[in-house]
């Protein structure tokens, strides 16, 4: 319960702030940080060092099976002190970063429900929670995103995001419901014990792996992630570094043991991992902006977290948790760095930001840890597990994709290098001589106004701490890894080794050795100033799909709804005539079974009601028309209290008063006559149509009377209606109770309808109006030129 | 609206009927739930209550007060159909399930009330927010939705 509570307290503090606390966002930051300690301390008294997960069952639906099921086993526990221990740096830099408006009050707000959103994820027992969350943090994401609205940049980024996630989103929901339906389960725990096989479970397969790369931003659906720094740095740092993106990689560390030796889990897992890592490390090479160059970066990141973790072997696991953490702690101080660089100094161009080195000294040598650490040069924590993940590959068994993965990761590391030394250069190297004071091109986000010591104090905190942690992890590997254990074996419980800061002189370490001096060498001869390649591949193949999708449903209304109303009716009621003479050609004519005619005066009113029916038919002023129309709707009336059944016959009787007077109204503004028929369907068609329909449509209605195969329900809800719910007017209690949903529907339907109306009579007015002003503008210009 | 005033309109209509049928509107729906009535056709007449107050050329008016956003109603209508939908599923019952409570009144004796009246109550409201939206928007002062003023001249 405490776990639910921990992610419930986000979401209160989220919704706080978004609507209630806007005036005092400080107020809403420090309850904000508070619940972030909060659960930070929960998951650690309750996780750490605990024989048995700490577990929590919320019922949702129970009666659908739908409930949230959270477990506190050690990888959740890594990964939600990740979240909530870096939200907490985010959260205060961000309280330095911002002007304290509205805007900043609706950050927050999104921030803690992301933040809920997020530990929602990572705590997740089952798919299904996940899946709850995982939409969650995509809808957070794309607020956050386009957090500043007047932005079309930032709204078109925010789009391609949702979108993106949102397509793997519903992936996602596919397994899930595969599982749900195969096996009857989703959790995590049973799917590895059933290690399920079959072709619908490699389906789910494939859908799990589309849902984790869309929202890791693996290849080719990593556009979005250098895309979504539109938002906010301290958004960009906690959101789409350290935490959201990881997200998939959670899904990926938590399937990985039901389906890595199944069919194509591993190639695709080792391919699409790769060609990633080269791919965001070579467009970090080509960025000038410096948090593009992180963005890049993480992709390419993600790209080697997506190997070793989908791979499926013990040592790659225990070794991806390791670089997990690495890389949330680097990445994070990195673009909070580089968001102070920003923020003081007003640029984030790389052939600019060198300028800070000697303005913001101690931030420049922070940052400059954590890039060694990204780097992985010893004796940093990232060294460590670079040289891990170089073992696992050594070590692991897989052949020929084995051997792709060693490769394709080697590589990838040359250009983690490349980048990083590319960005020790903005920082250090020569062009950073000539300064350039004013801010550029780069649409910074922050008022770089200069802060004031204590903020500058508050800003510079957590980049000094991630740099920190760097480096003391390194010194400390070998207690690290001890820690890392229990994360590791709840995901594979094989999963159990070591880290060290030396391993002695081994393979991995000439690789690394090789690795590190090619990658200086590109780095540092990569040009800083590179023409701006304006949007990637990637983008615009997005944004020529949603186009093409856009126009393509443009004229598929423009085709099906020509905004013809004869067309519409003849449309309807042709189906359903053709639908009932297909019928009728099957299972022949209806009988006359359940015919019966009661009363003389029955057919009497029947005949009168046809004639006021042909009536409308046949004039031609549409004011008659409405009459007639009434009174075939009061002859109806009239037959249902024949019948017996005076609720119908009064409500009838009621609709149709309104409706004559509603018709009246509109009438005002219509023309008296109705318009002649129109070339393409003549009166004789019409004619014909409606001829044909009303001929059919009795039989239907006859053999829908005689077709019963199942017993009445009327008998029971008669039987129940008094008891049950209290009411002695059958067809009432039905409405209200028995069938009550649907009545529900109706309002809703009548709602909709209403507010349908007010709008089309709102938007004609407007119409008329500009026509009128547009008159009078020309009349009176006219006489202006007269005169 | 531009109609010639009738002092029998203003009278009969205006004073009588409307009160009238007011209270017909309010006496189906409850009585709905036992015999012919309910909060649909109650709402109905509600609605020509203020049907025909228009058409003795005054605004829609409750006791005097005009009514400018139906808009409101028609959320809460519907808002409060939703209560007793949504309700029994904090005691564990399945939605729209019905509650009987049956009590002792001061003169009329032994009451019974459901729990699905404000259900009723809720379709009543939508109904008469409907009507009044429809009747407002389509009725209002040069109103034109083609352009020529048809039945507008007085």
């Amino acid at each position: 319960m405490a776990l639910f509570l921990a992610v419930a307290a986000h979401f209160v503090a989220g919704f706080l702030l978004l609507f209630g606390l806007r005036r005092q966002p400080a107020i809403g930051a420090v309850a904000g940080l508070l619940v972030l300690l909060a659960t930070a301390a929960t998951v650690v008294v309750g996780g750490v060092g605990a024989d048995e997960p700490l577990r929590a069952t919320v019922g949702w639906i129970p009666i659908l099976g739908f409930n949230f099921v959270f477990a506190l086993d050690g990888f959740a526990v890594v990964m939600a002190l990740l979240v909530s221990v870096l939200g907490f740096a985010v959260l205060l830099y961000s309280l330095a970063y911002f002007d304290h408006d509205s805007t900043f009050a609706r950050f927050i707000g999104l921030f803690m429900a992301f933040a809920g959103s997020m530990t929602g994820l990572v705590l997740a027992a089952d798919l299904f929670t996940m899946f709850v969350f995982w939409e969650l943090t995509s809808v957070c994401s794309f607020l956050l995103i386009g957090l500043n609205d007047k932005s079309e940049s930032a709204r078109r980024s925010a789009v391609r995001a949702l979108l993106t996630t949102g397509a793997g989103g519903l992936c996602l929901l596919g397994g899930v419901g595969i599982f749900q339906v195969q096996l009857g389960t989703t959790s995590f725990a049973e799917l590895v014990s059933l290690a399920p096989t079959g072709d619908l479970i490699d389906v789910a397969a494939v859908l799990l792996l589309l849902g984790a790369f869309t929202k890791s931003a693996q290849f080719p659906f990593h556009f979005w992630l250098p895309g979504a720094m539109a938002a906010p740095t301290p958004v960009s740092a906690y959101l789409h570094s350290a935490t959201m993106v990881k997200a998939g990689i959670v899904l990926l560390a938590r399937t990985a043991p039901v389906f890595a030796e199944s069919g194509i889990w591993r190639w695709a897992v080792v391919t699409v991992g790769i060609t990633t890592m080269m791919i965001g490390g070579w467009h970090a090479l080509r960025q000038t902006d410096a948090k593009l160059l992180l963005a890049h970066s993480t992709v390419s990141q993600l790209g080697l977290l997506t190997v070793l973790f989908g791979i499926g072997s013990p040592l790659a696991t225990f070794t991806g948790v390791a670089h997990l953490v690495a890389h949330a702690v680097f990445k994070a101080g990195l673009f909070l760095g580089v968001g102070v660089i920003d923020h003081e100094i007003g640029t984030r161009d790389v052939t600019r930001i060198g300028v800070a080195r000697t303005k913001l000294r101690g931030t420049v040598v922070a940052i400059m840890v954590c890039t060694l650490s990204m780097a992985g040069i010893i004796p940093l924590f990232g060294f460590v597990t670079k040289e891990k993940a170089l073992v696992a590959l050594l070590e692991a068994d897989f052949g020929t994709v084995g051997w792709v993965a060693l490769v394709g990761v080697v590589l990838g590391s040359v250009l983690s290098v490349a980048y990083s030394a590319r960005l020790v250069h903005a920082l250090f190297g020569e062009a950073g001589q000539q300064v350039a004071t004013h801010a550029d091109g780069h649409g910074t986000d922050a008022t770089h106004h200069g802060a004031s010591s204590f903020a500058r104090v508050v800003l510079a905190a957590p980049v000094f701490a991630t740099a920190a942690v760097s480096l003391i992890f390194g010194f400390v590997a070998t207690q690290v890894g001890k820690w890392l254990v229990a994360p590791s074996t709840s995901l594979d419980v094989a999963a159990k080794s070591k880290l060290v800061l030396w391993p002695g002189i081994n393979d991995a370490l000439v690789i690394s050795v090789l690795v590190i001096l090619v990658g200086v060498v590109v780095g540092w001869r990569m040009p800083l100033a590179v023409a701006n390649t304006g949007g990637s591949r990637g983008e615009r193949a997005f944004d020529s799909l949603y186009d093409a999708i856009l126009t393509a449903s443009k004229r598929i209304t423009r085709v099906t709804q020509p905004g013809s109303l004869p067309m519409y009716v003849a449309v309807t009621v042709l189906v359903v005539g053709i639908a009932a003479v297909v019928s009728i050609a099957a299972d022949g004519l209806p009988t006359l079974d359940g015919f019966v005619t009661d009363s003389p005066l029955t057919v009497v009113v029947a005949m009168l009601t046809a004639v006021l029916a042909v009536g409308i038919a046949v004039v031609s002023m549409r004011f008659t028309a409405a009459l007639f129309l009434g009174g075939v709707g009061f002859g109806i009336a009239a037959l249902f209290l024949m019948r017996g059944a005076p609720d119908l016959a009064l409500t009838q009787a009621l609709v149709e008063t309104l409706t004559i007077v509603i018709f009246l109204l509109a009438m005002r503004s219509m023309p008296r006559q109705f318009i002649p028929a129109s070339k393409w369907a003549p009166v004789s068609l019409r004619v014909l149509i409606a001829a044909g329909v009303g001929v059919v449509l009795p039989m239907v209605m006859l053999a829908a009377h005689s077709a019963r195969r199942a017993p009445s329900v009327a008998g029971e809800f008669v039987s129940r209606s008094v008891d049950e719910a209290g009411g002695a007017n059958v067809v009432n209690v039905i409405l209200v109770d028995f069938r009550g949903f649907d009545t529900l529907g109706e309002i809703t339907v009548l709602v909709v309808a209403a507010l349908g109306v007010v709008n089309l009579v709102r938007v004609a007015e407007r119409h008329r109006r500009a026509r009128e002003r547009k008159l009078a503008t020309t009349t009176q210009s006219d006489a202006g030129s007269a005169t | 609206m531009i109609f010639r005033r009738s002092v029998i309109l203003d009278e009969l209509v205006d004073r009588w009927l409307s009160k009238v049928a007011a209270l017909v509107a309010v006496y189906l729906m409850f009585r709905g739930h036992n015999a012919p009535g309910g909060g649909f056709a109650g709402g109905l007449v509600m609605g020509s209550v203020f049907v025909l107050q228009f058409l003795t050329g005054r605004e829609p008016h409750l006791r005097h007060r005009p009514i400018r956003r139906p808009t409101v109603l028609l959320g809460v209508g519907l808002l409060t159909a939703l209560v007793p939908t949504v309700a029994p599923l904090a005691v564990g019952a399945s939605p729209l399930e019905s509650h009987i409570w049956k009590f002792d009144a001061p003169i009329i004796g032994e009451a019974k009330l459901v729990s699905s009246t404000l259900f009723d109550v809720g379709v009543f409201l939508v109904v008469v927010a409907t009507v009044l939206m429809v009747l407002l928007s389509l009725g209002a002062r040069g109103t034109s939705l083609v352009g020529d003023d048809g039945g507008q001249a007085p």
